[in-house]
C-alpha cells in the first residue's frame, strides 16, 4: 500500500467529517486502492455520447396540493435530540474562533 | 386449526375472516415463536408486544362488530429496521441511532396501521442497508434458519430470517441493490422489489435514493402480492413516487398458480450465470427453465453486454449518494453526539468525532468511497462515468424486453457462506449483488423464488425481472415456478428446513 492511499484517505475522510484512528487509515487505504482499480473499469466503455442517467424512472413538475399539513410534534422531535431546551435544539459552538 | 405460525398470510387472513382464529391467537403464537426461536437467529431488534396484541384486539373486536376490514387485517407483519415507526425505537442497524424513536411513521408503515396489521417488531439488517450478510448490523449478526453458521443475506436478513424461522408470516424489506431478493435467495423464502418508485420512499432511512425501493418479503408468492399491494401506490409525500394505480398482482398470482405460462416470452440473460457461479446454483437454474417450458413459456437467450459493467458503477453510485445522505447524522438533531476529547468543541469537530465512533466499518469505507468519487478532479472519471453506464445498462434492458416479456437468472451466484467468510473481503462481499444490481440502476422490478437446494443442502434462488410498471409479470411467472416445483417436493422448499431448536 502506497503512502499517497493513506493521505489521500485522510484527505477524503476530513472532507466526510469521520475521525479515523491510525488503524483505520492504514486498513482503509488498502481496501480503498483496491475497490478504486475494481470500479474505475466504469470509464473503459462509456463514450462522450452516452447520457447521464441520474434517476431510473424520471418524472418532472411534481408538485403536491398548496393545503397546510400539522408538522411533527415538537416535544417529540426534541426528545430524541442529543440535548434540546426551551424548544429547541442545543448545540455546539458553529465556528472555530472566538470561543 | 394447523400450526398458526407456519400458515401462509393468505391462509391466515382467511381463517380470520372465517372467524376460525382470532388476531390475538394468531399474533401471540408468532410472539411466542420469537420468544422461542430467536435468541438463536437473531432476526428482531425490538419486538412490540404490546402494541401488536392491542392492535389484534382491536381488529377482533372490529371483526366482530361486522366492520369492514382489510383482508390482511389482523395479519401479523415484521418490519425492517430502516422503516421509521413513530413511538417505535429505528436504528436502521446503527449505533448511531440507539434509541431513537421516531416522531412519525413512513407511509407504507401508515398503511400497515390502515389496514390494521398487527407490527411484531423491528428487523436486524447491515448497518444503513450496506451489506449482503447482515454481519454489518452493529447489533450482532443474524442466523440463517437453515445453518445457524450461515449468513442470512442482507442486507434484509432479519426480515428473510423472520418469515424463514415462523417468526412472521409477512415482512417489509428495502432493496438497493438485491436487499430484498439475495437473503430470500439464501434463505428459501420470497421476495419482491417493485418498480422504483411504485413503493413510497417517505419514512425510509436513506441510503442512495436513487436505487432504494420497499417491498414484501414473505414464503409464498401470494403473500408477496398481497402486501406489494397493500403497500403501494401513489404517494404525495414522495416526488419520485409513481402517480400509477398498482397492478392487479394477486390476480396475477393466481393466474400464475393456475400453471400456464402461454405466450410469456422468458429470456434468459446470458451475462448472468456460467463463470463464479456454483454448479448445484446453475442446476437448480436450469430445472427451473425446463418447468417453465413445460408451462407453456418461450425460453430465449438474450445478452446484456453491459452488466459486465453495472457492478462498478453501483459500487460508484451508491456510496456517492449515501455520503451525501449519511451526512444528517451529525450529532446535531438525533441520534449519538461524541465531543472531541482535546480541542475546542465546534459543530464541526463535535460531528467528526460522532461519526468516527457512531459508524461501523462499512459505512465508513463506502462514505470515505462516495466522497472520494465526487471530490475535485475525480468526479467525472468515476462518478460521471457510472452515470453513464447507467444509461447503458437501461439500454441493454431496453433491447432485452423487445425479444422478452421478463427476464430470469439465478438471483445470487452463491448459496448462503459462513458468518464471517467474507468479512475482511469487501470486493467478494460486493460480488454477492452481482446478479441482483442491475435491476436496481434501471428501476425495474425484481423477484426471488426459492427455487430448490444447491449441493450443499442450502437454498438457492430463481430471479425474475420484468419492465417498469409490469411488476404483475413477476407474480405470474414466479407464482407458476413455484407451484411447479412445490408439485416435485410435495410442498414448500422451507418444509425441507431443519427443526429450529426451540428455547423454553
Amino acid at each position: 500500500m502506497s503512502t499517497g492511499w493513506r493521505d489521500e484517505v485522510a484527505r477524503v475522510a476530513a472532507l466526510a467529517r469521520i475521525d479515523l484512528v491510525p488503524d483505520e487509515l492504514d486498513r482503509l487505504a488498502g481496501e480503498l486502492e483496491v475497490i478504486v482499480q475494481a470500479v474505475a473499469k466504469v470509464s473503459q466503455v462509456v463514450t462522450p455520447d452516452v447520457p447521464a442517467t441520474s434517476h431510473p424512472v424520471p418524472l418532472s413538475n411534481v408538485f403536491r396540493l398548496d393545503v397546510p399539513v400539522a408538522p411533527l410534534d415538537r416535544d417529540e422531535v426534541l426528545a430524541g435530540a442529543p440535548e434540546a431546551s426551551e424548544g429547541k435544539f442545543v448545540v455546539p459552538q458553529i465556528l472555530g474562533e472566538d470561543a | 386449526m394447523d400450526d398458526l405460525v407456519r400458515m401462509s398470510a393468505t391462509e391466515l387472513a382467511d381463517a380470520l375472516t372465517n372467524g376460525q382464529v382470532s388476531s390475538v391467537e394468531v399474533t401471540q403464537a408468532h410472539l411466542d415463536r420469537i420468544a422461542a426461536v430467536d435468541g438463536a437467529v437473531h432476526a428482531f431488534l425490538h419486538v412490540c408486544d404490546d402494541e401488536a396484541l392491542a392492535t389484534a384486539r382491536e381488529v377482533d373486536r372490529a371483526r366482530s362488530a361486522g366492520e369492514d376490514l382489510h383482508p390482511l387485517a389482523g395479519v401479523p407483519v415484521a418490519v425492517k429496521d430502516v422503516v421509521v415507526t413513530h413511538g417505535v425505537p429505528t436504528t436502521a442497524g446503527s449505533r448511531i441511532l440507539e434509541g431513537w424513536v421516531p416522531p412519525y411513521d413512513a407511509t407504507l408503515v401508515t398503511r400497515i396501521k390502515h389496514a390494521r396489521l398487527p407490527i411484531l417488531g423491528k428487523t436486524n439488517m447491515d448497518e444503513f442497508a450496506m451489506g449482503s450478510s447482515t454481519e454489518h448490523s452493529g447489533y450482532g449478526d443474524t442466523h440463517n434458519p437453515w445453518d445457524l453458521d450461515r449468513i442470512p443475506g442482507g442486507s434484509g436478513g432479519g426480515s428473510a430470517a423472520a418469515v424463514g424461522a415462523y417468526e412472521a408470516p409477512l415482512a417489509i424489506g428495502t432493496d438497493t441493490g438485491g436487499s430484498i431478493r439475495q437473503p430470500a435467495a439464501v434463505t428459501g423464502t420470497v421476495g419482491a422489489k417493485p418498480t422504483y418508485g411504485s413503493v413510497s420512499r417517505y419514512g425510509l432511512i436513506a441510503l442512495a435514493s436513487s436505487l432504494d425501493q420497499a417491498g414484501p418479503v414473505t414464503r409464498t408468492v401470494l403473500d408477496a402480492a398481497w402486501l406489494h399491494e397493500l403497500i403501494g401506490g401513489h404517494d404525495p409525500l414522495d416526488s419520485t413516487s409513481l402517480t400509477d394505480p398498482v397492478p392487479d398482482l394477486v390476480g396475477a398470482a393466481r393466474q400464475g398458480a393456475t400453471g400456464d405460462l402461454s405466450g410469456m416470452r422468458v429470456g434468459v440473460v446470458t451475462e448472468l450465470g456460467g463463470e463464479g457461479y456454483q454448479p448445484g446454483v446453475l442446476a437448480r437454474f436450469s430445472e427451473a427453465l425446463e418447468l417453465l417450458t413445460a408451462a407453456g413459456a418461450e425460453v430465449v437467450e438474450v445478452s446484456c453486454p453491459h452488466f459486465e459493467y453495472a457492478l462498478a458503477a453501483y459500487y460508484l453510485i451508491l456510496p456517492a449518494e449515501a455520503s451525501s445522505n449519511l451526512a444528517r447524522f451529525d450529532g446535531m438533531r438525533y441520534g449519538l453526539r461524541i465531543e472531541p476529547s482535546a480541542g475546542p468543541v465546534t459543530a464541526e469537530r463535535v460531528m467528526a468525532a460522532t461519526r468516527g465512533q457512531g459508524f461501523g466499518d462499512e459505512v465508513k469505507r463506502r462514505i470515505i468511497l462516495g466522497t472520494y468519487a465526487l471530490s475535485a478532479g475525480y468526479y467525472d472519471a468515476y462518478y460521471g462515468s457510472a452515470q453513464q453506464v447507467r444509461t447503458l445498462v437501461q439500454r441493454d434492458f431496453s433491447a432485452a424486453y423487445a425479444k422478452a416479456d421478463v427476464l430470469v437468472s439465478p438471483t445470487a451466484p452463491t448459496t448462503a457462506f459462513r458468518l464471517g467468510e467474507k468479512l475482511d473481503d469487501p470486493m467478494a462481499m460486493y460480488l454477492n449483488d452481482v446478479a441482483t444490481i442491475p435491476a436496481n440502476l434501471a428501476g425495474v422490478p425484481g423477484i426471488s423464488v426459492p427455487a430448490g437446494l444447491g449441493d450443499d443442502g442450502l437454498p438457492v434462488g430463481f430471479q425474475v425481472l420484468a419492465p417498469v410498471r409490469a411488476d404483475d409479470r413477476l407474480y405470474r411467472v414466479g407464482a407458476a415456478l413455484e407451484a411447479a416445483l412445490e408439485s416435485g417436493w410435495g410442498g414448500p422448499l422451507l418444509a425441507q428446513a431443519p427443526e429450529l431448536e426451540v428455547a423454553r
